[in-house]
């Protein structure tokens, strides 16, 4: 509505009147407008074009006129040897996507928790509180390969009865007991950025502490970590590749013994494109998430 | 004479050194609206915070009903069930639809079916001609609207007592009207009720008594043509010309 009358109060010196009810015609202004908004996009699109030619064009005569190139491609883009083996890959990626999913759902349970001891502020909780963040800390600040070589050999070392020794199970506990470290931080950062008045209201309407966090809290807090909970799933996914140090047979694993048998490195590539057939399209996912999630605070702020 | 709804005995309440509230004792008795004016900073929030419990004070007594609430063995979510807030921010849950909003407590707190919770949410919304709102998102109503689903929401437990904290301060002058026009009713409807407000005006029309407080202190306390009219101290005076210079009278 106030868009229109702006228009119209601007085209006052058009010739054309301006009535509410009659059906709107654009003014000759914004005709002219119009035509050349789009010859700029045109000629946007066609610088784009050009310097992305130019660019592309460019790194790929380098590479491909560079000397070592045939032996390269040879070694690393041997196409129908890559084919032959990618069967045995994909059986191998079976064991990446079923780590990820006992992975995610265990790491969101224990993340959870662990996230609710540490903003908690019941004094009965006080020694949990303090083992969540030493384990924070240090579960965070390992790199996730040495978990995985400290959990997998140290654990049987022990020699404990009833205690595993499968590979499988110690890959995911290793990728567990990491994850749920970082995933309890976003969670918690989530949690503390739901302003006290929330809290105030939810209280000074009769709810009880775990009420409010049960139905005020949690739910705020939880919608606005999701974009980096997925970018989380993502770095999940991938790393669980790195249990294959233990022996899992999963897709880099795969890989590896086909390439250490042919001595051709194409079975790896094979591999990175599984992983990428996955994870681009969370990747893509995450992002519009995360562009819904901004223009939705963005509109509470205004309100 | 009978129970006041409200009585405060010699309440103090400090943030570290600081003393935001000294000395305050009042009397709200039933279907009556206490006005507390002030400028920022004198304590009136403060105030109402305590008797909802957010804060605890450090000396006096506060008495809901008779029962004394600042006692230690009183379970706060207990008192404040029977007491309804509306802040100055709204504070509506954003994950929540308007009606969502309203029956939280009655359904949570008050053990009501969900079913009842929304027949009685719908009352009060068609009550204060906010009905076609029930479904929408707090985001897309306007501040005016916002805040009186926040009242809807706090009368929906049928509180024994209102604390209203400065609930026009976040709105435009146009809205300012609707909300106002909303707490009339609930007056006349014989709601008992505590505000902190700066719309003199209106504390004139709704108010039984008017507290000015400057300080932390209750420096004048009486009718509101006694204290917004005919103020005896020099203070309660300089407040007033300044409000009025405002353009708030």
């Amino acid at each position: 509505m106030n868009q229109e009358v702006g228009r119209g109060s601007e085209n006052s010196s058009d010739s054309a009147p301006y009535s509410f009810g009659g059906a709107w015609q654009p003014s000759a202004i914004e005709i002219e407008r119009r035509i050349a908004r789009k010859a700029r996009s045109r000629k946007n699109a066609l610088v784009a074009t050009a310097s992305s030619i130019v660019v592309l064009g460019t790194l790929l005569s380098i590479i491909i006129t560079s000397p070592g190139w045939k032996t390269l491609s040879e070694t690393f883009f041997k196409w129908a040897y890559g084919f032959e083996v990618l069967p045995k890959i994909i059986l191998g990626f079976g064991a990446n996507l079923f780590l990820t999913v006992i992975a995610a759902t265990s790491v969101a349970f224990f993340g959870l928790i662990l996230a609710l001891v540490r903003t908690s502020r019941s004094p009965a909780i006080t020694p949990f509180r303090l083992l969540a963040t030493v384990y924070v800390d240090v579960f965070r600040g390992i790199p996730m390969l040495l978990i995985i070589l400290l959990v997998g050999f140290g654990i049987p070392a022990l020699r404990l009865q009833g205690v595993t020794n499968n590979v499988f199970i110690l890959g995911i506990m290793a990728v567990i007991i990491t994850y749920s470290a970082y995933v309890a931080e976003v969670i918690r950062s989530g949690i503390l950025t739901v302003h006290p008045s929330q809290r105030a209201a939810a209280r000074s309407l009769g709810l009880s502490n775990m009420q409010t966090l049960r139905y005020v809290v949690l739910p705020q807090a939880l919608r606005r970590v999701t974009p980096p909970l997925l970018n989380d799933l993502v770095s999940l996914i991938k790393d669980t590749g790195l249990v294959s140090i233990l022996g899992v047979t999963d897709a880099i694993r795969a890989a590896q013994i086909e390439s250490s048998r042919s001595f051709n490195y194409t079975p790896y590539v094979m591999a990175a494109g599984i992983f990428l057939l996955v994870t681009i399209p969370l990747t893509r996912y995450t992002d519009r998430t995360l562009r819904k999630s901004i223009e939705r605070q963005n509109a509470q702020g205004l309100a | 004479m009978s129970i006041p709804v409200l009585a405060l005995e010699k309440v103090r309440k400090a943030f570290g050194s600081e003393v935001v509230l000294e000395d305050i004792s009042i009397t709200v008795p039933e279907h009556t609206a206490t006005v507390f004016i002030g400028a920022s900073g004198s304590g009136k929030s403060t105030l109402l915070r305590c008797i909802n419990l957010l804060e605890q004070i450090d000396d006096g007594v506060i008495r809901l009903d008779g029962q004394d609430i600042s006692d230690v063995s009183v379970d706060p979510d207990e008192i404040r069930r029977k007491l309804g807030m509306v802040f100055q921010s709204f504070n509506l849950f954003p994950h929540m639809s308007v009606v969502e909003n309203i029956i939280l407590a009655p359904m949570r707190v008050h053990g009501k079916s969900r079913d009842e919770a929304i027949v009685e949410a719908l009352e009060l919304l068609t009550r204060f001609g906010l009905r076609e709102k029930a479904e929408q998102y707090p985001d897309r109503l306007s501040g005016g609207q916002q805040q009186r689903v926040a009242i809807i929401r706090s009368l929906a437990v049928k509180p024994r007592l209102l604390l209203l904290d400065e609930i026009t301060s976040a709105l435009d002058p146009v809205l300012v009207n609707e909300v106002l026009s909303t707490v009339r009713d609930l007056k006349e409807h014989g709601m008992t009720m505590l505000l902190a407000t700066h719309e003199m005006g209106f504390a004139k029309q709704v108010a039984d008594e008017v507290c000015f407080l400057e300080h932390g202190r209750i420096l004048e306390w009486g009718k509101p043509e006694e204290i917004l009219e005919n103020a005896k101290k020099s203070q309660t005076k300089e407040f007033l010309k300044r409000v009025h210079e405002a353009g708030r009278l």
